[in-house]
C-alpha cells in the first residue's frame, strides 16, 4: 500500500517487513515513494524500508539522533541497515553519526543535489546560488514544508524576508505528472519567483541502491 | 503576550515604566508602527535615544531571544519582532550619532561566497548594532578580498562570517586561511554562525567562535572586546 504524505511527514514509516528482507533502506519519508518504486522495479525483495519523519529536515539538528535511535533499534533484524538521508544541513554531523554507528549513507549535502545527480549538481555552483528546489514530496507537501513553517500564511509580508535573494523556483521532478509541475507552477508564483522544470528521475538514489543491491 | 485589550491601551497614557513594559510586548508581538509610536513618545519625554535602545529595545529583543532559543517562539515570529525593532533604530539611529552612545568596537559581517541567505546575519548586525558595536554589513555571497578589503578600510576589531549551506560553509576556512598566509589572522576576532554550523567546525577552521544566535553573538562579542582591551591595557 502507498503510505499518504502526511504520514509521511508528521510520523515516518515502520519498516515493512518481510522474511527475505536481510537490507533495512532507513530513509528520510520526502524519499518513501521513490524508494518503493526503485524496490518495485528492480524487485529488490531483500530490502526493507523504514522511514523517519520527513519533517526532521525542520530541526536538522535533530536528524542525527533520529537516524542513530533507528538504527539501534532494527539492527538486530537486518544484516545491514542503509541510510538514505544526505548531509541534509546536519554540517557533517550526519556522516560523523553514520561512521560511528558502521553505517552508510548517501552522498551528497541534500536531495535535490543526488535526484539531479552529484556531479551535476556541483557543477552549477554559484550560477544556481539564487534558485530554490522542490521535489516531487515537497511539490505535493509545500504548505506543510514552506508555507506554514515560514509563517507566510500568517504573514505574507514576511516573503521578502525569506525570498528576496531568490530568483527562481526549480522543479526537480522524479515522475512526469502534469498535475505536480501544475502544482510547482503555483508554487513559484505564490513565492513569486521565475520558474524552472527539470526531469532529473531517481539520478543518484538509484545507483546507489542499486551498488547496495 | 497578546490579549484582546490592547487594542484599547494608548501609549501616550501610560506611564515611564509602563511604556517601556508595553514596548516589550509590542516587540514581542512584532508591532511596527507600535515600536515606532513608543520610540516617538519616550523621545518627547527627554529619554535619550540610548536609554530608548537599551531599556525598551535591547531588552525587549531579549525576551523574544530568550523565547526563541527555548522553544516558545519560532522563526517567523522572531523576524516580525526584528522587523519592529528595526523600526525603532530607524528612527534612534541618526539621533545616537548626534547624542552619543559608547562605543563597544566595529564589526564587519557578511554571509559567505555562494550563499545568498541573509536571515541569521541580518539578526546578529541589528543586535550587535544595538549592543554599540558598529557595522559594516557587506551583505550576501562575499568573496575572501571582499572580507579583508572591509576589514582593513574599516580598522575593524571583528570579523562576522555566515553560512546556511552545508556546501558554503568551509569557505570560511578558506577566507581564515587566506587571513593566516596575509599574516593578518590575529588582528581579528573571528566569529562564525549559520544552521548547520556547530562549535566543532567553528574549532576546526580556526574560528575564535561559533555563535549560535544574535543573543550569543553579542555575548561572545562584548566578551572578546573586553579581553582584548585588558590585553591592551597590561600591554
Amino acid at each position: 500500500m502507498r503510505p499518504d504524505d502526511n504520514t509521511l511527514t508528521e510520523r515516518g514509516l515502520a519498516p515493512l517487513g518481510g522474511t527475505r528482507a536481510r537490507i533495512l533502506l532507513l530513509a528520510c519519508g520526502a524519499l518513501a515513494h521513490e524508494v518503493l518504486a526503485l524496490k518495485q522495479l528492480n524487485g529488490w525483495d531483500h530490502m526493507d524500508l523504514a522511514c523517519l519523519p520527513a519533517k526532521l529536515h525542520l530541526y536538522p539538528e535533530k536528524i542525527p539522533q533520529a537516524v542513530e535511535e533507528a538504527v539501534l533499534r532494527h539492527r538486530a533484524q537486518y544484516d545491514e541497515i542503509f541510510v538514505l538521508y544526505a548531509d541534509c544541513g546536519t554540517g557533517g554531523l550526519l556522516a560523523a553519526k553514520c561512521a560511528a554507528l558502521g553505517v552508510d549513507m548517501l552522498e551528497g549535502p541534500h536531495c535535490y543535489s543526488f535526484f539531479e545527480g552529484n556531479d551535476i549538481f556541483a557543477s552549477r555552483g554559484d550560477a544556481e546560488m539564487t534558485a530554490f528546489y522542490l521535489t516531487d514530496f515537497l511539490v505535493r507537501q509545500f504548505d506543510a514544508f514552506v508555507w506554514r513553517p515560514l509563517g507566510l500564511d500568517r504573514h505574507p509580508e514576511l516573503r521578502d524576508t525569506y525570498f528576496g535573494n531568490y530568483r527562481k523556483l526549480v522543479y526537480l521532478s522524479q515522475t512526469s505528472d502534469a498535475t505536480l509541475e501544475t502544482l510547482a507552477r503555483d508554487h513559484a508564483r505564490r513565492l513569486r519567483l521565475e520558474y524552472e522544470h527539470r526531469h532529473t528521475g531517481f539520478g543518484d538514489l538509484a545507483r546507489e541502491l542499486t551498488q547496495k543491491a | 503576550m497578546s490579549d484582546e485589550q490592547e487594542d484599547d491601551i494608548i501609549l501616550a497614557e501610560l506611564d515611564d515604566d509602563e511604556l517601556v513594559l508595553q514596548m516589550h510586548d509590542d516587540l514581542y508581538d512584532g508591532l511596527k508602527e507600535e515600536i515606532e509610536e513608543g520610540v516617538n513618545i519616550l523621545l518627547e519625554r527627554g529619554w535619550t535615544p540610548y536609554k530608548i535602545l537599551t531599556e525598551a529595545l535591547v531588552a525587549g529583543m531579549k525576551v523574544v531571544g530568550d523565547d526563541f532559543r527555548d522553544g516558545i517562539l519560532f522563526v517567523p515570529e522572531v523576524l516580525l519582532a526584528a522587523n519592529a525593532m528595526k523600526a525603532g533604530m530607524f528612527i534612534l539611529k541618526p539621533l545616537l550619532v548626534e547624542t552619543g552612545a559608547p562605543k563597544m568596537g566595529k564589526m564587519v559581517i557578511g554571509t559567505v561566497k555562494g550563499d545568498i541567505h541573509d536571515i541569521g546575519k541580518n539578526l546578529v548586525a541589528m543586535m550587535m548594532e544595538g549592543a554599540g558595536f558598529e557595522i559594516r554589513d557587506l551583505g550576501i555571497n562575499n568573496p575572501v578580498e571582499d572580507y579583508i578589503a572591509a576589514l582593513e578600510e574599516e580598522k575593524a576589531d571583528i570579523l562576522g562570517m555566515s553560512a546556511l549551506l552545508t556546501t558554503t560553509m568551509p569557505y570560511m576556512k578558506v577566507v581564515i586561511d587566506t587571513m593566516k598566509e596575509k599574516g593578518i589572522r590575529d588582528d581579528y576576532i573571528i566569529l562564525v554562525g549559520g544552521a548547520p554550523l556547530n562549535e566543532e567546525f567553528g574549532r576546526a577552521i580556526g574560528a575564535d567562535a561559533y555563535c549560535r544566535d544574535a543573543a550569543v553573538a553579542v555575548e561572545t562579542a562584548k566578551s572578546f572586546m573586553s579581553r582584548k582591551h585588558n590585553r591592551a591595557a597590561e600591554a
